[in-house]
C-alpha cells in the first residue's frame, strides 16, 4: 500500500464511521489534496464534509478549532509545516490552552495534518522540519508517522481523540510502496523497535528511519555490532520506556533527525537520556542532524545540508571507533 | 420598551457595573492580580447584545465580565475566578480574561486580539451543516478589525454564508492608540460593507443594541448569511488597571459619560412612566448585596490544591495512553 494510501484509507473509514469527521484545507476537495491524499473523497462526502479552504491557514486552524468545539471532528490539512507558522497562534494559543484555561470545560477533538521534511529542491520555504516547536507545546499530541502501518493506526487514532493532535508526515514518503498490517489494539504512542540488535541503539523518526535501516549494514559491518534502530512514532508524549529497555541493552545511543541541530527535536530526547539514563551509558550519545542553515534549492547543497545514509554511517563508524566500539 | 425587558436591561447593566467597580477595589487591595479590563460604560453592548441573543454559541474576546453575567454566569463563581479560587468558573486557572461556559454555549474571553474570530467562523460553519439556525454570535474591539484573523474570518463567512454575528464595540482606543491612526477611517461597519449587511449604532444605547442585535439574529434565523454591527461606545476606565487613560481627553470623556446607558435607560424609563422610580432604588439595594455576597464568597474559597497544575492539560479519557 502507498503511504498516502493508508492515510487516505484512515479518513475514508473515520468518515463512514462518524458523520462528524470532517477534511478541511486548500486544495482537499475538488482538487483531490496536494499530495492525493484526500483522492475520491469528495465525490463520496460532498463539499459539507471535504471542504475547500481559502488560502488562510491561521483560518484552517481556527476554523477547526470553531468545529470542533462546535461538535465535528476536523481534520485540517495544512500544505506544508512551513505555512503551518500561520496557523501557529491557533494551534498554540488556542487549540492547546483552551482545556486548561476553561479547568477542563473545553474539548478540542482537532487533528491537523501537515508534511514536512526536505523534499526535493523546494528550496527554504517549503523544506522544514518544525516538530521540535509543537512538542514543546504542553496541550498538544504529536505524531510522526513514517509508514503505512503506524500512518493508518495513528491517524484513525488522532482522528477520535479528544485532544487537539499534531499528525506530521513527509512529502518524500507518499508515493512510496510500504508493507501494510492490520492491527488490533493498536498504541499509538509505542514507539517502534524496527530492527533488535545488540550493541548500539539508533533514535530516529519520519524519513530518516529509512536513511537509517539503508546505512545499518554498513555500520555492523566496519564496527562488527549489531544495530538496534528504533522509530520513536510518537514524539508527545514520548515513549522514554521502549528507549530505555533498549539502552539498558546496547548501553550506547545514537539520534537521528532531519531538523536543524540546534534546538532540533533530538536535543530534547538526548537531554532526557542524559538525565534519566546517564549511568547505563558507556558512551556520550551521538546526535546526527540537519546543519544549521536554511534549507538550500542546489541539490548538491540540499543533500549536504542534511543526513543521508552514507553520512550516518561515516559519522556513526567515527564515533564508534573513538568510543570502544 | 416594555417594562420586564426595562427592568432585565437595567438590572444587569447595574450589576455588571458595580461588580467592576468591586473588582477594582479588589484589585487595589491585591486580592485580584494580572490583567484586569474593565467594561465600565461599555455595558449597554453586553447586556442588550446577549439579551438579544439568547440562543446561538457566543464566542468573546477578554473584556468579558460583564458579557459573561449577562449571558448568566453567577457572578460568584466569576469573581472567585477573578480571585484565582477552585471555585472560579474555570477553576483558577483562567483568570480575568479567560471565562468559558460551553454549558451557556460561553466560548471565551479570548486575550489574542481577533484570534477567536476565525474559531467563532469555525463554529459558525458546524452550526450551518448541523442545520442550527441560532448561529453564532462573534464581539470583538476595534483594534481587532485591523487583524489578518478579522479580515479571513468575514471573507470566509461571506463566502459561504455562516451564520455568524460580527459585533464591533467600537471604543475607539485599542490600549492608547486611537482607531483612526491605524485604520483609513473610524466609522468601522465600512470594513465589512461590501461583505455583509454592516451598519453603524449607538451602543450607549442598550435598547438600540437590543433592537439591532435581534434583527441581526432574524436575518440568521431565515438563513441569508452573516451580519456586522458596530457600535459606537467608550470605556470610562484604562484598558487594563495598569493603565491610567491619560490619552484621552476630560472633554470627550464627559460627551460620552452624559451618554451614560444605565443613567440613560434609568432617566427615560422614568420620563415615560414605564417603571416606577422606587424600582430603581430596590434594585441598586438587591444589587450591593449580591455584590457583597460574591465577594465573600470569592475571598471564603480554598484556592485550587496543588496537583491541579497537572489536571486539564489533556483529556480525562486521553490521560492513559498520553502520560
Amino acid at each position: 500500500m502507498l503511504y498516502r494510501e493508508a492515510l487516505n484509507r484512515a479518513i475514508d473509514e473515520a468518515m463512514a464511521a462518524d458523520e462528524s469527521v470532517v477534511i478541511l484545507g486548500e486544495d482537499v476537495g475538488r482538487y483531490g489534496g496536494s499530495y492525493r491524499v484526500s483522492e475520491g473523497l469528495f465525490a463520496k462526502y460532498g463539499a459539507k464534509r471535504v471542504i475547500d479552504t481559502p488560502i488562510a491557514e491561521l483560518s484552517i486552524v481556527g476554523n477547526a478549532i470553531g468545529m470542533a468545539i462546535g461538535g465535528l471532528r476536523p481534520i485540517a490539512e495544512i500544505m506544508t509545516v512551513n505555512f503551518s507558522l500561520l496557523a501557529m497562534d491557533q494551534i498554540v494559543n488556542h487549540a492547546a490552552k483552551f482545556r486548561y484555561m476553561s479547568g477542563g470545560k473545553m474539548t478540542i477533538p482537532l487533528t491537523v495534518r501537515m508534511p514536512g521534511g526536505v523534499s526535493r529542491q523546494l528550496a527554504a520555504q517549503h523544506s522544514e522540519s518544525y516538530e521540535t516547536l509543537y512538542a514543546s507545546i504542553p496541550g498538544l499530541i504529536v505524531l510522526a508517522a513514517s509508514n503505512a502501518t503506524y500512518a493508518y493506526h495513528a491517524l484513525k487514532h488522532a482522528i477520535f481523540l479528544n485532544d487537539p493532535v499534531i499528525f506530521l508526515e513527509h512529502e518524500l514518503l507518499y508515493p512510496m510502496e510500504m508493507e501494510f498490517e492490520e492491527k488490533a489494539n493498536f498504541d499509538p504512542f509505542k514507539a517502534e523497535v524496527v530492527k533488535e540488535g545488540d550493541d548500539l541503539t539508533i533514535l530516529t523518526y519520519l524519513k530518516m528511519r529509512y536513511d537509517v535501516l539503508e546505512a545499518v549494514p554498513t555500520i555492523e559491518k566496519e564496527l562488527g555490532i549489531s544495530v538496534e534502530v528504533i522509530d520513536l512514532n510518537s514524539l508527545r508524549p514520548l515513549d522514554m520506556k521502549t528507549i530505555s529497555n533498549s539502552i539498558k541493552k546496547t548501553k550506547r545511543v545514537v539520534l537521528v533527525e532531519e531538523d536543524h541541530k540546534t534546538g532540533g527535536y533530538g536535543a530534547e530526547v538526548i537531554a532526557r537520556i542524559t538525565e534519566e539514563l546517564f549511568y547505563e551509558l558507556d558512551a556520550p550519545p551521538l546526535r546526527i542532524a540537519g546543519e544549521d542553515v536554511p534549507i538550500p534549492y542546489n541539490r548538491t547543497l540540499e543533500l549536504a545540508s542534511i543526513p543521508t545514509p552514507d553520512k550516518i554511517a561515516a559519522q556513526i563508524k567515527l564515533w564508534g571507533q573513538n568510543h570502544g566500539l | 420598551m416594555n417594562s420586564a425587558r426595562v427592568k432585565t436591561f437595567y438590572y444587569l447593566m447595574k450589576l455588571g457595573r458595580e461588580f467592576e467597580l468591586a473588582a477594582k477595589q479588589e484589585y487595589m487591595k491585591g486580592n485580584i492580580a494580572g490583567f484586569l479590563h474593565l467594561d465600565i460604560g461599555q455595558e449597554a453592548c453586553s447586556v442588550g447584545s446577549m439579551q438579544a441573543f439568547d440562543k446561538g454559541d457566543v464566542f468573546t474576546h477578554y473584556r468579558e465580565h460583564v458579557l459573561a453575567i449577562a449571558r448568566g454566569m453567577d457572578p460568584k463563581v466569576v469573581m472567585a475566578e477573578l480571585f484565582g479560587k477552585a471555585t472560579g468558573v474555570s477553576k483558577g486557572k483562567g483568570g480575568s480574561m479567560h471565562l468559558f461556559d460551553p454549558t451557556l454555549s460561553f466560548y471565551g474571553g479570548d486575550a489574542i486580539v481577533a484570534g477567536h474570530l476565525p474559531i467563532a467562523t469555525g463554529c459558525a460553519y458546524a452550526r450551518k451543516v448541523q442545520g442550527e439556525k441560532a448561529g453564532v454570535f462573534a464581539i470583538f474591539g476595534d483594534g481587532a478589525t485591523n487583524a489578518g484573523a478579522f479580515f479571513e474570518s468575514i471573507n470566509i463567512a461571506a463566502a459561504w454564508k455562516l451564520p455568524l454575528i460580527f459585533f464591533c464595540e467600537n471604543n475607539y482606543y485599542a490600549i492608547g492608540t486611537r482607531i483612526g491612526w491605524v485604520s483609513p477611517f473610524e466609522e468601522l461597519f465600512n470594513k465589512a460593507k461590501n461583505y455583509m449587511p454592516a451598519k453603524r449604532i449607538d451602543g450607549m444605547d442598550v435598547c438600540e443594541v437590543y433592537k439591532a442585535v435581534t434583527e441581526a439574529k432574524e436575518y440568521l434565523e431565515n438563513g441569508l448569511g452573516p451580519y456586522f454591527i458596530e457600535a459606537e461606545t467608550y470605556r470610562y476606565e484604562g484598558h487594563s488597571m495598569s493603565d491610567n487613560g491619560k490619552y484621552r481627553s476630560e472633554e470627550e470623556m464627559e460627551i460620552f459619560k452624559s451618554r451614560d446607558p444605565i443613567e440613560k435607560l434609568k432617566r427615560e424609563a422614568i420620563a415615560l412612566g414605564i417603571v416606577e422610580e422606587s424600582y430603581f432604588d430596590e434594585t441598586d439595594k438587591k444589587i450591593e448585596q449580591e455584590i457583597n455576597e460574591a465577594i465573600e464568597f470569592a475571598a471564603n474559597s480554598p484556592e485550587p490544591e496543588l496537583n491541579e497544575l497537572y489536571e486539564d492539560v489533556y483529556c480525562k479519557e486521553c490521560t492513559n495512553v498520553v502520560s
